[in-house]
């Protein structure tokens, strides 16, 4: 019998703001066992990152415990000093957080922060201390870890610094590990090597853990049970299959509508987004928080707030409909027309072997001729879109996908290639480019908040492009605001806010209404929804596919998620390194035969669905600087594919797979479809390739 | 490291040559002809020309200024046209008596400055830290003048705890001057204080809100070492550059508290050499304390990049 090592109960969270005490997390009950992995799933603003801090007594100046309690095994947490806080704290309670660059102390080695540890709660000798911390770092499968206790955190990779931070995590050995988002910062293939390291580890320390995290394949994959958070309450409890499979919360069914699937995409289904947005803690519904936004919700929804009740052994809903969703059932997309097959039209875009190689400054300026540098971020990339047509593209961060991007804006100067619009050759700076050109080619960034102006209104950020592209006269703009206010879902009154009074998913829709203002054959879409919760992302992303519909726009979509490329996408890049390894259609590049990186990029995709099998092919280390480019197959340094010598001395050969389907490894296609069998879909659902 | 040193380095030698050549050039339009000057008003005009023959005054200027670049590497600063001694001996002697106020003045406010942003940073926005930074601002903001006249009203003149007048003997050991250095040294350190407790209190607030100090306290570390080990190894790094920047300022800059003390320091020595127009006085301490702001820089971006394993090890 496992025994309970956190017991919290009823717990509120209260700070004090402006608007007078807000309670942002009201009687949350938690219990973990040891060797449990507990996900605390939610949106952003859920409370989950505020349980935590409060469940360690760590809260913010402003916050308070209003209300519970706190047993971390038989320990009242609530009675304790400070000081003896501090000895619980790294000792039974330890906590891994979001960013692992910013987590680690950048002036004290590596070996040090460990050993430290070691020596304030195991009372160890420096001696044994730093022996200590070399065997942390064997135990999270660390290389060399003598060299890199040396180093400092500069010196290491995200991934790399998270090894670092679950270390001096599991030291102690705690009870009760807490990890706020350990993932959410890197990679999707650094994140799969964690989340395994994490699983192992688990098995062997018999901790209880709780595992906070917005993504639920990340949940699916990792823990036991899982609790959804929303606005401050919990909304269901159970085990991995009881929620994913039995949901009993229309939240949790919510959540899981948002997510891309990734066997059909934007053709056969549109994702379902929950409509509205999490209601701010100084403006909570009287009734259940969740009513306003759910579909099922009726009066008696609306009147009195449910309690969390459980319906079967373990399983926990805040729904007093549970039994009507239920008989809703679990489709919770909407099909699409049929739409028919791929239809070429006109070719928009065609970028001829582009390269973009950055010189690395020299530190001395009369010895950098000498020792000339090149970091070649693209290399030769080619590709070719077409009318109402979506172009994925892929890869790790530092593959090149973004600066492949801006060279085709022209923010970067390529160094070579042809880059044609409609058949017209274009400059390789935006500020050659004539204003027709301009006009034809607009971008969506990342970050909402740095490419919005924060003086600006939004409807000016919106007229901008109008008045200097399109040379609109006053009367004919503010029209045309207004109408694009409407095509990207947001109300008129939202024209004269400042960006500040916009949420996150509000400014990104005012970003693509600004692009969309220049009436543009091609966007450019770089990593547009990462930023976002998964309930907005899947309204931008129908709302994107919606324009194209209707306008015949061209996205060119960069992305690290997969999901999210292949539910918009119609084709899929995938880059490595600066170059091109596998493209073609959505579907054939989801589906074996695949590029051993596709392989691993797959592979390491959370899938929110407990059922899915995926093969466990990982990729060692991160992407090799693109300065020293790998000889032969650029990817041969981490292939766990690699046949022998030739990976290393030849570059591969493309090869024709199907219909567009090309993809460029030494293994022949046919020999890569025996190894990767059915690839990532579950058995029956679909054939085995073609 | 080689690399950054010797452009560095580098760096400063041109500063060094393009501070000459204007240092030179300004004293060169200064009104009025050196050897009138030296001669004085009733001079006939063939002495003068004796003179201005005698000092080279004739020759084209890139040859006199190469002649007095050339003479001021090798050690050759010129002759005084007041006293007709030798200039260097006298910087030299002003430059000591600088360095030991600067000293002194730097081992009062460097720490105490330190201690105040450190604790100002602990305390943020509390009583403490409000009447840190009021004073300290406040401090900053008055003249020495006044300062300095306030010191010595109160801990000289009503107390008498020290001297009022620190006009010592230029000879003096450190030993013999100390007991006049102290009041000086504290009217400079209210001024140089204000800077480094403001800048160590926004250097310790930045890091106390980042990631990797809520994991150290998260690790359990007593606090003090929390503090000691993982604060302020990051956040002295701004506070190092301020102080370098005071030290060019405490040797060539004390113009007013020098004057108000009557200190024989560098500062006076210049305003000296000014009103009397003694060029090759004038050009030689504004040389040294072009260099004195050059080297102090270098050294603190070498502490700074020594402290900061992000400098000092590449990745």
């Amino acid at each position: 019998m496992p025994k309970k090592v956190l017991d919290a109960r009823n717990v509120t969270v209260t700070y004090r703001t402006e608007k007078g005490l807000l309670d942002t997390v009201r009687k949350v009950s938690l219990q973990i066992c040891s060797g449990e992995i507990y996900g605390l799933v939610g949106e952003s603003g859920s409370g989950k990152s505020t349980l935590a801090r409060a469940i360690v007594r760590y809260l913010p100046e402003n916050g308070f415990l209003k209300n519970g309690e706190i047993y971390l095994g038989d320990t009242d947490l609530l009675t304790l000093s400070k000081s003896e806080m501090r000895r619980v704290w790294g000792g039974r309670v330890t906590m891994v957080h979001q960013d692992p660059n910013a987590a680690v102390n950048p002036s004290v080695m590596i070996g040090e922060q460990i050993a430290e540890v070691a020596r304030t709660h195991l009372k160890m000798s420096r001696q044994e201390a730093k022996d200590k911390a070399l065997e942390m770092l064997t135990k999270v499968r660390m290389a060399d870890p003598e060299a890199v206790a040396r180093r400092y955190a500069h010196q290491l990779s995200g991934g790399m610094l998270q090894r670092v931070l679950i270390a001096i995590a599991m030291t102690t050995n705690p009870e009760l590990l807490i990890m706020d988002e350990p993932t959410t910062a890197l990679d999707v293939t650094t994140e799969a090597v964690i989340l395994d390291l994490i699983g192992d580890l688990m098995r062997e320390y018999d901790t209880a853990v709780l595992y906070i995290t917005h993504n639920l394949g990340v949940v699916a994959r990792v823990c036991n049970r899982v609790g959804v958070l929303y606005a401050g309450e919990m909304m269901e409890e159970g085990s991995i299959g009881q929620v994913f499979k039995n949901k009993l919360h229309p939240y949790t069914r919510g959540l899981l509508g948002c997510v891309p699937r990734v066997d059909v995409n934007k053709k056969d289904i549109s994702l379902k987004a929950i409509p509205g947005y999490i209601p701010r803690p100084d403006q909570l519904p009287p009734g259940c928080v969740f009513a306003p936004r759910c579909e099922l919700a009726e009066g008696a929804c609306r009147e009195a707030r449910p309690p969390l009740a459980e319906i079967e052994s373990g399983h926990l809903t805040a729904c007093r409909r549970y039994k009507a969703l239920r008989s809703y059932g679990d489709v919770v997309a909407d099909t699409r027309d049929a739409h028919e097959e791929l239809e070429y039209g006109e070719l928009v875009l065609e970028a001829r072997n582009v390269k973009k190689y950055f010189p690395v400054a020299g530190s001395l300026p009369f010895l950098s001729k000498v020792r000339k540098q090149e970091v070649k971020a693209v290399d030769d990339i080619t590709v070719r879109m077409r009318h109402s047509f979506t172009m994925g593209i892929v890869g790790e961060s530092g593959c090149g996908k973004t600066t492949f991007a801006r060279c085709i804006m022209g923010l970067e100067e390529a160094t070579a290639g042809e880059i044609e619009l409609e058949g017209e050759l274009l400059p390789y700076s935006v500020a050659k480019r004539p204003p027709e050109t301009l006009r034809k080619m607009q971008m969506v960034f990342q970050n909402p908040d740095a490419s919005l102006n924060p003086q600006h209104p939004a409807g000016e950020a919106v007229a901008r492009p109008l008045k200097l592209l399109r040379r609109m006269d006053k009367k004919a703009l503010q029209d045309r605001v207004r109408e694009l206010f409407e095509a990207v879902n947001l109300p008129e009154d939202y024209i004269y806010r400042l960006p500040h009074e916009l949420s996150g998913g509000e400014k990104q829709r005012v970003a693509i209404a600004r692009a969309f203002a220049a009436d543009p054959t091609l966007m450019i879409c770089d990593e547009p929804i990462s930023s976002l919760d998964v309930s907005v992302q899947a309204s931008l992303m129908n709302l994107l596919v919606d324009l194209q519909e209707s306008k015949g726009t061209s996205y060119l979509f960069i992305s690290h998620d997969l999901a999210a490329v292949r539910h918009l996408s119609d084709w899929i890049a995938v880059v490595y390194l600066g170059r091109l390894w596998e493209i073609g259609s959505a579907e054939d590049v989801f589906v074996p035969p695949y590029h051993p990186y596709t392989e691993a990029l797959l592979s390491a995709l959370p899938i929110p669905d407990p059922d899915v099998r995926q093969e466990s092919i990982r990729l060692k280390g991160s992407v090799p600087s693109a300065m020293n480019i790998p000889s032969g197959c650029r990817f041969h340094t981490r292939c766990p594919r690699k046949i022998g010598a030739i990976c290393e001395n030849e570059e591969p050969p493309w090869q024709n797979t199907g219909y567009y389907h090309q993809l460029c490894c030494h293994i022949p296609a046919d020999e890569l479809l025996v190894l990767q069998g059915y690839g990532l879909l579950k058995k029956g659902e679909r054939g085995a390739g073609k | 490291m080689t690399y950054f040193l010797i452009r560095r380095i580098g760096f400063i030698l041109i500063t060094l040559i393009l501070a000459s050549i204007i240092i030179f050039s300004i004293t060169q339009l200064l009104p009025g002809d050196v050897a009138r000057v030296i001669l004085g008003q009733f001079a006939t005009e063939r002495a003068i020309e004796n003179l201005r023959e005698e000092l080279g005054l004739n020759r084209p200027l890139h040859v006199q200024y190469l002649d007095w670049a050339g003479g001021f590497v090798r050690g050759d600063w010129g002759n005084s046209l007041v006293s007709r001694t030798p200039v260097r001996p006298m910087v030299m002697q002003r430059l000591g008596n600088s360095v030991m106020l600067a000293g002194v003045a730097l081992l009062i406010y460097v720490p105490l400055g330190i201690l105040l942003g450190v604790f100002a940073a602990l305390k943020k926005d509390k009583m403490a830290d409000q009447l840190i930074t009021g004073v300290s601002m406040a401090f900053v903001g008055l003249p020495e003048f006044v300062t300095g006249l306030l010191l010595i009203t109160f801990l000289a003149i009503g107390l008498e705890w020290f001297p009022a007048n620190s006009s010592i003997n230029p000879e003096s050991t450190f030993r013999q001057a100390f007991p006049y250095l102290i009041l000086p040294a504290i009217t400079v350190s209210l001024t140089g204080l204000g800077y480094i407790a403001r800048m160590t209190r926004s250097g310790t607030i930045d890091v106390l809100r980042t990631d990797y100090i809520r994991a150290a306290d998260l690790k359990g570390l007593p606090a003090g070492q929390v503090l000691f080990k993982h604060v302020l190894r990051n956040s002295l790094l701004p506070t190092v550059t301020i102080v370098a920047m005071g030290i060019g300022w405490l040797l060539g800059g004390l113009i007013v508290t020098e004057a108000v003390y009557g200190y024989p320091g560098l500062g006076r020595l210049i305003v000296y050499s000014i009103q009397r127009q003694d060029l090759p006085l004038l050009q030689a301490c504004s040389m040294v304390i072009v260099a004195i702001y050059s080297i102090s820089n270098l050294a603190a971006d070498i502490i700074y990049s020594l402290l900061n394993p992000r400098i000092r090890v590449g990745s």
